[in-house]
């Protein structure tokens, strides 16, 4: 099916049955040029009521209370030069992988490897879409829509309606390299947005890496379903640069003993918003979510904020939450990390600890930790600090010879080690504090 | 080597004068102590020297080879030839302490127009050092000092130094916390480093770790200034007697 464009004048007789028109929100959708989708019709149709439903985040709401949502609600974004973009971020390129290249959020096949990796089928929302059915249409705006139930998440279902293209990907065995999404630039007044939907079978493994640059705002959405023991390792690292203006939200459903681990790695960005909505459903299943952010606001604002919602709701899972943020020259952070667990999700193991190190008195951080708990048998905890550099280890550093920028960049990354121990593979984790000691060292 | 004089500090936020006038000479190849009560200004004495934030010289001098140490960064002194083996070693998770060492090897070496050390040299160079030290390869594996205990600690400070070679060495206390096994290795790792171009200022309160590093010359120190210096018997004297007397002595 061609792409039918649902204009705004289309649908605003849903906005008249829902009586409560909301300005921003039409003018939001007026200049989106919404597809209809194929098999994703129903989810798209769903997703653009849900949105009418909520409206767009207001200040007001309860989890856009630290972060101003204009950015996000206004109708088209500023243009970023395309200068910002440079040469793909170093990471991952000298290992074997599957790489897959989305410019502007769109696929673009020349410059990526046949979709062909063992073990794997791998589609794209932009082709898959023209078919009435897909294996990936259970899963395309479903978890998002199920996550939407506790808490409104309308960025989720602009997306969910919105999204041209993304990876379909399903695993059913254990592919001997990882997929590698870059992302480039094009367009500087880019407004992207991308939803991948990912399932792993039982006992299937994936490795996901994702990196680079893309819109002057972006927009993604990353639907995980992983089956009875299936195993699944998230990596991104984003390379925002200075100007960037992106909300991102994963929704992951985990089955029993199945493994969710995801590792995001931030360097800076104006605005920049990441939500992860896990819901662990079977016995024994583990979901660890970790970030490290480096913020530095000497070219201009630094906004970054990390809201994380894990439910539980079957016995013995185990979640970590484990999210650090080296802010500088006024940076600013936010993380709210909430975790549920259901009545009768015995032996829980929840923990979480939110950290900041902040390297001036201008910089700022606001954590706010929920835990809300119907099981009796549990062990959660949870921790929230914000401190500046240790100086006596400063001191201890510099006595023995070293000088303080590299002391101050040692002491950074010693601050984000527990972060980045959340990459379980060894060489993955050292490409990636390899690099970060690099740029730490270009920018001290 | 170590010349200091009259070296008068204050806290910096405070208007706490510490150190009221401290003089001493390390001449190199000599091994000198510093005894006094608690809260005398033996630490601060050797901060001060090494350039922690915090202290503000009001008075005085202190030159390493005719060097003025206080005009320098730390990281300056430590190329420069100063090493504190500090009283607390200071806990540092997430930083190895291979990384560390070898950075701060390599970064004196650098500033001081030396070669580096590639990874396969210094391996082999703390290995060989760690040995003699009772320090194994997972110790120096984990962070700097987490989950050491107070005698490893010291340990790893005497570690640090025979790995950087200083000139002039300051112990702050190393003896305090060590069993009587580790003080012989603290002791044999000092005796090993003992060279004419290389002096000591081993600060302590018991007698026990002079039996095995013999110092050449003992000071006093009391309500920040030395107020006597003598011969190694001046530490017997404090450990049968104390410091009363000594003090009234000189008072
Ligand atoms: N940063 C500081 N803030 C407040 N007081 C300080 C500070 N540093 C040193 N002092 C004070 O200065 C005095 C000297 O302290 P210092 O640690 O040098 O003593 P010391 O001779 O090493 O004692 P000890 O034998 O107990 O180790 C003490 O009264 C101490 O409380
Ligand atoms: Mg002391």
């Amino acid at each position: 099916m061609a792409d039918t464009a649902i204009t705004m004048r289309q649908v605003t007789p849903d906005i008249a049955e829902g009586g409560d028109a909301d300005p921003a929100l039409s003018a939001r959708l007026d200049v989106l040029d919404l597809p209809a989708g194929g098999f994703t019709a129903a989810a798209r149709k769903d997703a653009l009521a849900r949105l009418r439903a909520v409206g767009l985040p207001k200040p007001r709401d309860e989890y856009w209370r630290y972060t101003n949502p204009a950015a996000f609600n206004a109708p088209v974004p500023d243009p970023i030069p395309l200068a910002e973009q440079g040469p793909d971020s170093p990471l991952f390129l000298e290992r074997k992988r599957l790489t897959l290249v989305f410019v502007d959020g769109a696929f673009d096949a020349a410059a990526s490897d046949d979709l062909a990796l063992e073990g794997v089928e791998v589609g794209l929302l932009s082709t898959a879409d023209a078919d009435e059915t897909h294996w990936s249409g259970e899963i395309y705006g479903r978890l998002e829509a199920a996550a939407q139930e506790r808490v409104a998440r309308p960025m989720a279902a602009l997306n969910t309606a919105a999204a041209r293209d993304g990876v379909l990907v399903r695993v059913t065995g254990q592919p001997s390299k990882p997929i590698h999404i870059i992302h480039r630039r094009k367009d500087e007044s880019a407004d992207v947005y991308y939803h991948h939907v990912i399932r792993l079978e039982p006992g299937a493994e994936l490795t996901l890496l994702e990196t680079g640059m893309t819109g002057a705002r972006s927009n993604f959405v990353a639907e995980v379903d992983l089956a009875e023991g299936a195993r699944f390792h998230h990596i991104t690292a984003k390379r925002a640069g200075h100007e960037k203006l992106g909300w991102g939200g994963v929704f992951a459903r985990v089955a029993a003993e199945a493994v969710f681990k995801s590792f995001t790695l931030s360097v800076n960005g104006t605005m920049m918003r990441h939500e992860a909505i896990i819901d662990i459903v079977g016995d024994d299943a583990v979901a660890h979510v970790a970030a490290a952010v480096l913020g530095d606001a000497n070219r201009g604002p630094f906004h970054h904020d990390d809201t994380v919602f894990i439910t539980h709701s079957a016995e013995r899972c185990e979640s970590r939450q484990v999210f650090k943020k080296v802010l500088k020259n006024g940076a600013k952070g936010i993380f709210q990390g909430k975790i549920l667990v259901e009545p009768g999700a015995q032996k829980t193991d929840g923990y979480q600890i939110s950290q900041a190190l902040l390297l001036d008195e201008d910089s700022q951080f606001l954590g706010k930790p929920e835990l809300e708990i119907y099981a009796d048998d549990v062990q959660c905890s949870h921790g929230s600090t914000t401190g500046a550099i240790d100086e006596t280890a400063l001191f201890y550093l510099r006595s023995r010879g070293v000088p303080r920028d590299r002391a101050i960049v040692l002491m950074v990354l010693s601050f984000l080690a527990d972060a980045l121990e959340e990459v379980e593979d060894e060489s993955l984790r050292e490409e990636i504090s390899d690099r970060l000691d690099a740029w730490l060292t270009r920018h001290a | 080597m170590l010349k200091i004089n009259n070296l008068h500090a204050k806290l910096e936020d405070e208007d706490k004068q510490i150190l009221k006038g401290v003089s001493l000479e390390v001449p190199a190849g000599e091994v000198h102590a510093i005894m006094g009560p608690n809260g005398s200004g033996k630490s601060t004495t050797s901060y001060v020297l090494s350039g922690r934030d915090g202290y503000e010289v009001t008075d005085g001098s202190a030159t390493l080879y005719g060097e003025d140490l206080l005009e320098m960064e730390p990281e300056e002194r430590a190329a420069a030839g100063l090493f504190l083996a500090f009283q607390y070693p200071v806990e540092i998770p997430g930083v190895g302490n291979m990384t560390f060492l070898r950075t701060a090897l390599n970064a004196q070496r650098k500033r001081r127009g030396e070669e580096e050390l590639s990874a396969a040299e210094f391996l082999k160079l703390i290995r060989e050092k760690g040995k003699a030290l009772n320090i194994d390869a997972d110790m120096l594996k984990r962070p700097v000092n987490v989950g050491f205990s107070g005698g490893e600690k010291k340990r790893n400070e005497i570690l640090q130094m025979a790995v950087l070679e200083p000139k002039m060495c300051i112990l702050d206390e190393t003896d305090s916390g060590l069993d009587v096994d580790a003080m012989r290795l603290v002791a044999d790792g000092v005796n090993a480093l003992r060279a004419p171009d290389r002096a000591f200022l081993v600060i302590t309160h018991y007698q026990r770790l002079l039996d095995h590093i013999r110092p050449d010359v003992v000071h006093i120190m009391s309500d920040g200034k030395i107020v006597k210096t003598g011969g190694p018997e001046l530490a017997l004297e404090v450990e049968q007697n104390g410091y009363a007397d000594l003090l009234s002595e000189v008072a």
